[in-house]
């Protein structure tokens, strides 16, 4: 829908307002049978009716726009391309770096600013004016929402991964309920995989997949009953998500062949290291 | 959309006029033109003439005042402009890649504002 609009305030109203609209109308009318859909659509409809009552737009912009209202399919489901291209608007390198990961915790990731601050060590209300005059410049400046040429790619990529890398680290640490950070790590991890399936040649990326599937694999063994944190060394193995492992092992080695080392691969590879009893060395 | 394209350049950077340097980036300045026009993306153009060239207007407290030379001195100054409509900023930002100033010194791409109906 924010590819739609190219406004993701714009789209962000639209998905309330569709909101609003449902928790009025459910309750009489009964929930319909594809909730999830029923709500995009009324919010497409709305940035639709948006879209065509602005004002005339001279020139391209309105032509743009026009070939965008017209290309709209009704109730498509919203592909896993939707997302990596938010992901990459986000980390347009016509924002500014510092609003580049905030912005993306913020609308990709849908982290509350009061978590991003608390992430990056920031005032909540520093944050809360970064995503807004990151949103301003992308629908200012005419950023589309869109995936970039491959040729483009590799030069986009340092943010998108720093993005993902803290989204997973913050949905990763001991703090606040577990379900939301089992949520983020997820989400984290469903990003990587896109972008893996995007850029499988790139080893910064398959470094970044193979990081989170091996942290991730042992999640269900790193705290006790209470809360406390356990050791890797002291950690129930058999918790530990084999397929995650063996997947996470052999992207490392993809990685490692693909011959262009970075930050990413090397803290992969010392994830893997501690995987049979009695090869307790530890990096 | 419509950008403004403004080219910004120390005097001194980029080749001498009479070089043959000189005149192949006259003929890239050219082929980013005429690419521009080509896409049909380009509005208007124009090289502006050397700052010592300006004058700048002030009015304040309803009296004009005049000075030479250009709004402020800094090192990089304003030499040119383009503007484009295209549909979208990575557009608008590959077409001032092409122009030689980037090379030489910087183009800053902004959007002209659209003003809603009066």
């Amino acid at each position: 829908m924010a590819q739609l609009a190219g406004d993701l305030s714009l789209a962000e109203d639209c998905a309330q307002e569709a909101c609003a609209a449902a928790v009025e109308q459910w309750p009489r009318e009964g929930m319909p049978a594809n909730p999830g859909g029923w709500v995009v659509t009324v919010a497409r409809r709305r940035a639709l009716d948006h879209l065509r009552r602005e004002s005339a737009r001279p020139g391209k912009e309105r032509q743009a726009v026009q070939e965008r209202v017209a290309a709209d399919p009704d109730d498509s489901a919203v592909a896993g391309d939707d997302q990596l291209s938010l992901l990459f608007a986000c980390c347009h390198p016509a924002l500014d770096p510092a609003s580049r990961v905030t912005l993306t915790l913020r609308v990709v990731c849908g982290l509350p600013a009061a978590s991003i601050a608390r992430l990056l060590l920031l005032p909540e209300p520093t944050v809360a004016q970064r995503i807004v005059r990151a949103k301003r410049k992308i629908r200012d400046a005419g950023i589309r929402l869109r995936v970039p040429d491959p040729g483009e790619r590799p030069a986009r990529l340092a943010s998108v991964l720093r993005a993902i890398y803290l989204t997973f680290t913050e949905g990763h640490s001991p703090h606040g309920t577990s379900v939301v950070r089992d949520d983020l790590c997820e989400e984290a991890l469903r990003l990587a995989a896109r972008l893996h399936r995007l850029m499988p040649d790139e080893p910064e990326v398959t470094g970044l997949l193979a990081l989170i599937l091996l942290t991730s694999a042992r999640s269900a063994a790193r705290a006790d009953q209470d809360g406390a944190l356990v050791l890797l060394a002291d950690q129930d193995r058999s918790r530990w998500d084999q397929g995650r492992l063996a997947q996470g092992r052999s992207l490392v080695e993809t990685a490692l062949a693909q011959r262009r080392p970075g930050p990413v691969p090397a803290a992969g590879c010392h994830r893997r290291l501690p995987r049979r009893r009695g090869h307790g060395r530890r990096h | 959309m419509k950008y403004i394209a403004l080219l910004y350049g120390e005097p001194d950077a980029g080749p001498v006029p009479g070089t043959p340097e000189f005149m192949q980036m006259l003929g890239e300045f050219q082929s980013a033109t005429t690419a521009m026009a080509e896409a049909g993306v380009l509005v208007d153009s124009g090289p502006l003439q050397p700052p010592q060239t300006a004058t700048t207007v002030r009015v304040r407290d309803g009296q004009a005042q005049l000075s030479d030379g250009p709004f402020a001195e800094i090192k990089e100054q304003l030499g040119g402009y383009y503007i484009l409509d295209c549909a979208d900023l990575d557009t608008a930002l590959r077409y001032a890649a092409m122009i030689p100033s980037a090379k030489y010194g910087s183009v800053e791409v902004r959007p002209v504002m659209v003003m809603g109906p009066h």
